[in-house]
């Protein structure tokens, strides 16, 4: 017998855990299944492209025209770190949130997003110079795998983006006190993940020849 | 256990049950009648695929018959296939999963009930799609697979695909929301004392087919947006000119597919793992390896999804793998089988109309098994493959399975849900038409397949020899379909005679049994606690059956998550998004934009909104 | 009373196997000329060995699982008030008995299936080399070792093993021809293979398994297996078929040649199987006239048919690329089916199917 009726607003869960952070953790779950077949589409067309650019060798076209390889590893290399850091500075914000240092919080929640910001930059960046280089979406294989994959991490980035740039906005108004730092955990479980299937793209996309 | 009443209880209290109307169930975020609502549209939808599937009978039932037109047969045997699949017996299952997973582990609703209402909306929006494509003749045509590359714009320069490509992407989207709802649900809210190995076998088996929808259906959605890409952008995914490989999306629909049946068929497992113990008065026999089987059946799903494809030619290795693989699933399949057997097995049969249908299934099921084991010897499915015994086989397993199954669930649930009891007889005559009419319909397929019949046809020739069987399988389909209109009939008759049901009306095992019905707005006045499987059983025997009827209670003091019309508008939201997709471009250029671009961003502006008010609306 | 009742609740539960067992009585009595399960072919024989060996595990699984469902159901049938039966939760001993028999009878099955497996997939020795090109929604077939195209039949000398090269045009498609060997999908970039044999001499109908398109179903074709002289004779007949047989002094059959031109026929369809001219999108027609079937091995080789076929090839396969360029008169179609009818490579039809 239990007469927990005082406890009914907030019934404790049967695991202790609490609910939205399994639901982030079952859905990233979900997530790490879409990016492997997003991925493996990229590993199992690469090189199989019949026109080029391709992304690490020139491509002179029968009819003469010449490209460069695609990828500029500095560049990307340059904007993975700064991903990685963003990582880092959402423990810190979400530190801040836990002890009440608002300073803590927006300074380090600020930073995440500066750092997001310039991450989709690099990409948008990016992805308007190797299309000035002639790989479009529909020129070959590596252009569609290629887009598609980034750009979805890159949708997600953005997502993870809103979503931070809405906490941020919300820990300026002082409506992130510590017992609703849940809040800003939960989006910087989604936001390590993000990072994470970045590291993963990373090497396999660029580095691998 | 606690099912006594509070100490304030008024009888009949109409406090929380005074909501009614359309918009209450519009704004509903109550678990029960949200499962209603999807077991209402999913049997709309079940009808409507089986109408089509009487239709397609017609047509095969002579030679060269000209009743439907190649175009219209197509469109009609891949609405068929998506329909039952995705807008009948997923939802069907969704229905059980709603309205009994929360009773069963003993909570108040589900952890998230607002995303709950979303997953339903986005579920019906995306059946809409799907279906308001007749309207444009331009039903989905290129079969439930979707083969690329002839869904390339190239081969499918209609509506059709598109129609298709972005109805499963909404129903997707839908399931991932249930998915990630009850996983948590079934981890998080279970009652005082509800260890996961005294969970019932219906949670269990609802559990194990969360995760599968977690895993499998990232990876559709993938296929989908390839294929996406390809018809709206431009892209090479599947264009074998730039090297696209039409395998590739066999591979990824097949990853997804293979799991996806047993999304099907493991909430029917569940089912009539519930149902047997009751009416044999005794309990499951071999409950852990009943979860462990269908556990290992899951797993092996994901590691046997070639077997759709030996006739691709895949090579020696794999095809052997993939065999061995598949054969290796036959052992927890039979596990369970002989799991229920042993569980009837010195039992008192109590033979009431759920349990016709759940023996039913099962001896509809073995036989769907036993074809299956066909399969996974390579060289006899490279006969069998894309023939009718393949036909045979997924009906033996999909409606001897699922469906019997499922109605099993409608005849033992349906008192709990409506607060009256079917009619036995009529529910016994049901069984029996369906039966027959189920082994007329499609036994004889094993025979057509093995004499040469492909799968997808829209006629045959003569001097084939199948003009036989497949006049008998139609006048069997006519039977089968007569059988669902003595179903309607039997709610119909029964609601109006009204005989109520009480909250036991089984001497059930479990939770759900404990309180009225139909079950109160917040299900149980007070949480119980569980002390051992079957805890309703353990709690009659502790304290002498039968159990006093349960009081319906005032409720007052307990608080139930307000009702919310965000999800709706989220959902309305992702489907006007949709829409854009489907309209075309207002304007003539760019010549290559095939979208509308005005709808698509007033779809997301929609979405963005209801997301945003509902993550700060008060729950 | 009672007793009648019991008697019509035995009859209802026996009456859907009677009714089975006549209706697969009758059934037998068809004529099946694409069925699997008589094989002329060693490959299409191996596919049912194993088939078979399933089939009788299945029948011993089916009476003895669905036999003890039948008993526990008669015997254990119980009355509302009737004691509680004996509480039992399980047994560990039959857990790991049925898990263990299953086991072995799935290695019975798995054996045969890996050895034919394997033996299926070896490249055939001293092969005659088909490549099979699949198009929506008709076959092509070419013999590089003679330089022979042909379309919808392929002829092939009994006894000799035939090495398969197959692609497709458009979509996948699917070779099946039941009776010699069983299904390869046909890919377009991307070659699979197959072999057969014959044992015997006849016709025997195949079809593409893979849904298509919109006439899927009617994409057909039929393996004519002949003695090796008969072969002989047609490969120098295709191989000397430059051009369409010589129709000379039948003014119907010259009208016909002329209405081959005009009515535009000549832009997709040839009759020169030595050596077809590059992009022509129809089947190649020579021996049209003696073929058995037409319309990728759908419609009998009749005049009638012939006619219906090319008069309204959308009416008979709706969404096919067969038109026929403006009106056709009775007469010119008569024309026509004459000077089709003249374009025979081998003298007559060959024999028909000698199965059954």
């Amino acid at each position: 017998m239990s007469h927990d009726t005082a406890h009914a607003l907030h019934p404790p869960t049967t695991t202790g855990l609490d609910n939205r952070k399994l639901a982030i953790w079952t859905f990233i779950g979900s997530e790490v299944m879409f990016f492997s077949a997003l991925i493996g589409t990229y590993l199992v067309y690469k090189g199989k492209s019949v026109v080029g650019p391709f992304p690490h060798e020139e491509w002179t076209s029968p009819t003469g025209e010449h490209f460069e390889h695609i990828f500029e590893i500095p560049l990307v290399t340059f904007g993975t770190a700064v991903l990685l850091f963003s990582s880092f500075f959402v423990v810190l914000a979400l530190a801040g949130a836990q002890r009440g240092n608002r300073k803590m919080l927006i300074g380090w929640l600020s930073a995440t997003v500066v750092a997001g910001l310039f991450f989709v930059g690099m990409q948008v960046y990016e992805f308007s110079h190797f299309m000035d280089k002639g790989l479009g979406y529909t020129t070959n294989l590596f252009g569609s795998t290629f887009y598609t994959l980034t750009g979805f991490h890159g949708a997600h980035v953005t997502v993870g983006l809103i979503w931070l740039g809405t906490l941020l906005i919300l820990s300026l108004r002082g409506k992130i006190p510590p017992e609703k730092a849940l809040n800003l955990e939960l989006a910087a479980l989604y936001w390590h993940f993000v990072d994470v299937v970045w590291i993963v793209i990373f090497p396999v996309v660029y580095l691998m020849k | 256990m606690a099912t006594s009443a509070v100490e304030h209880a008024a009888p009949d209290a109409p406090a929380a049950h005074s909501k009614t109307g359309v918009w209450s169930w519009i704004t509903t975020v109550d678990h029960k009648r949200i499962g209603i609502m999807y077991g209402v549209s999913a049997f709309v939808f079940f009808m409507f695929g089986g109408l089509e599937a009487l239709l397609l009978r017609i047509q095969l039932g002579s030679a060269d018959n000209t009743f439907l037109s190649p175009d219209v047969y197509n469109q009609l045997f891949t609405m068929h296939g998506t329909t039952m699949i995705f807008l009948g017996v997923m939802p069907l299952s969704a229905m059980f999963f709603n309205f009994m997973i929360p009773l069963q582990i003993g909570a108040r609703d589900v952890v998230f009930p607002r995303l709950n209402s979303f997953s339903f909306w986005m579920f019906l929006v995306g059946a809409i799609v799907l279906n308001v494509s007749f309207l444009f003749n331009a039903a989905p045509n290129a079969g439930w697979f979707g083969y690329a590359n002839l869904t390339e714009t190239q081969y499918s320069p209609g509506l059709n695909t598109d129609f298709w490509v972005i109805g499963l992407m909404a129903l997707g989207v839908a399931s991932l929301a249930a998915a990630v709802n009850f996983f948590v649900t079934i981890i998080n809210m279970r009652a005082p004392g509800m260890r996961l190995l005294r969970m019932p076998m219906f949670v269990w088996m609802s559990f194990i087919t969360q995760v599968l929808l977690l895993l499998a259906f990232p990876i559709i959605t993938v296929a989908l947006i390839f294929l996406m890409a390809d018809r709206y952008f431009g892209a090479n995914f599947f264009q074998p000119d730039a090297n696209g490989d039409p395998m590739l999306w066999q591979h990824l629909f097949w990853i997804f597919g293979h799991p996806e049946v047993y999304i099907l068929i493991l909430p029917p497992f569940g089912i009539v793992s519930e149902i047997l113990p009751v009416f044999s008065r005794k309990p499951l026999f071999g409950y852990a390896a009943m979860v462990f089987s269908g556990a290992f059946i899951a797993v092996l799903g994901f590691g046997v999804w070639s077997h759709h494809m030996f006739a691709t030619g895949m090579g020696p290795i794999a095809d052997a793998s993939f065999g061995l693989l598949t054969l290796l699933i036959a052992i927890p399949t039979g596990v369970k089988i002989f799991n229920w057997i042993g569980t009837i097995w010195g039992g008192s049969l109590q033979m009431k109309t759920p349990m016709y249908f759940a023996l039913g299934f099962i001896a509809m099921f073995i036989i769907g098994g036993l074809s299956g084991i066909m399969h996974a010897a390579v060289p006899a499915d490279l006969q069998q493959t894309d023939t009718y015994f393949v036909v045979a086989h997924f009906h033996y397993v999909l409606f001897g399975g699922s469906i019997f199954a499922l109605l099993a669930g409608a005849y033992y649930w349906m008192p709990k849900m409506f607060g009256f009891m079917l009619n036995e007889r009529i529910g016994k005559i049901q069984f029996w038409l369906m039966f027959i009419g189920f082994n007329i319909t499609f036994f004889p397929m094993h025979f057509l397949g093995l004499h040469g019949m492909p799968r997808r046809v829209y006629t045959y020739p003569e001097g084939l020899g199948f003009e036989f069987w497949n006049l008998i399988e139609t006048a069997g389909s006519m039977l089968l379909g007569f059988s669902f209109l003595v179903f309607i009939w039997n709610i119909w008759l029964s609601k109006r005679a009204g005989v109520a049901a009480p909250a036991d009306p089984w001497d059930g095992a479990t939770l759900e049994w404990s309180i009225p019905s139909p079950p109160q707005e917040f299900n149980f006045a007070e949480i119980p606690t569980v002390h051992a499987r079957d805890p309703l059983w353990e709690q009659k025997r502790s304290q002498g059956r039968p159990l006093p009827e349960p009081p319906r209670v005032s409720g007052e003091g307990i608080h139930l998550p307000n009702p919310s019309v965000k999800p709706l508008i989220t959902a309305l939201g992702i489907g006007v998004f949709f829409t854009g997709f489907l309209l075309g471009s207002p304007w003539p250029i760019p010549a290559s934009l095939t979208i509308n671009l005005p709808v698509v961003l007033i779809g997301f502006a929609m979405t963005a909104y209801g997301i945003l008010s509902w993550a700060f609306e008060p729950a | 009373m009672r007793f009648r009742s019991i008697a019509i609740g035995r009859l209802l539960w026996w009456s859907p196997l009677l009714t089975l067992l006549v209706l697969v009585a009758a059934g037998c009595a068809e004529n099946y000329p694409q069925t699997t399960l008589d094989p002329r072919g060693e490959f299409a024989r191996m596919v049912d060995d194993v088939f078979m060996t399933t089939v009788r595990w299945a029948i011993l699984v089916f009476v003895l699982v669905e036999g003890a469902l039948v008993v526990a159901i008669i015997k254990f049938r119980g009355k509302p008030d009737d004691p509680e039966p004996k509480q039992i939760h399980g047994s560990s001993v039959l857990e790991v008995v049925w898990t263990v028999i299953p086991a072995v009878i799935l290695v019975m099955v798995a054996i045969p299936t890996i050895k034919v497996i394997f033996e299926t997939a070896k490249e055939p020795a001293d092969a005659m080399v088909v490549e099979v090109i699949g198009h929506q929604w008709w076959w092509e077939f070419r013999y590089p070792e003679y330089g022979i195209t042909t379309a919808n039949e392929m002829y092939v000398p009994v006894d000799r093993t035939v090495d398969l090269r197959m692609v497709s045009d458009d979509v996948v498609h699917s070779f099946w021809v039941p009776q010699f060997a069983a299904k390869r999908d046909v890919f377009p970039n991307r070659e699979t293979r197959m072999w057969f044999n014959t044992e015997v001499t006849g016709e025997f109908p195949g079809q593409c398994a893979e849904f298509c398109g919109i006439q899927h179903a009617r994409m057909g074709f039929r393996v004519v297996s002949v003695e090796v002289a008969e072969f002989d004779s047609w490969v120098a007949g295709m191989s000397a078929a430059t051009e369409p047989v010589s129709v000379e002094g039948d003014s119907v059959a010259l009208a016909g040649q002329q209405l081959f031109l005009t009515k535009a026929c000549i832009g997709c369809h040839s009759f020169n199987a030595a050596a077809p001219p590059p992009g022509q999108i129809g089947p190649n027609l020579a021996n049209i006239g003696s073929r058995t079937m037409i319309a990728a091995g759908m419609l009998e080789n009749t005049d009638e048919n012939m006619a219906r076929w090319i008069s309204d090839p959308q009416g008979y396969k709706e969404g096919s690329l067969m038109v026929i360029a403006g009106e056709i008169t009775e007469a010119e179609l008569a024309a026509l089916v004459a000077y089709l009818r003249a374009q025979q490579v081998v003298a007559s039809p060959p024999v028909v199917a000698d199965i059954q």
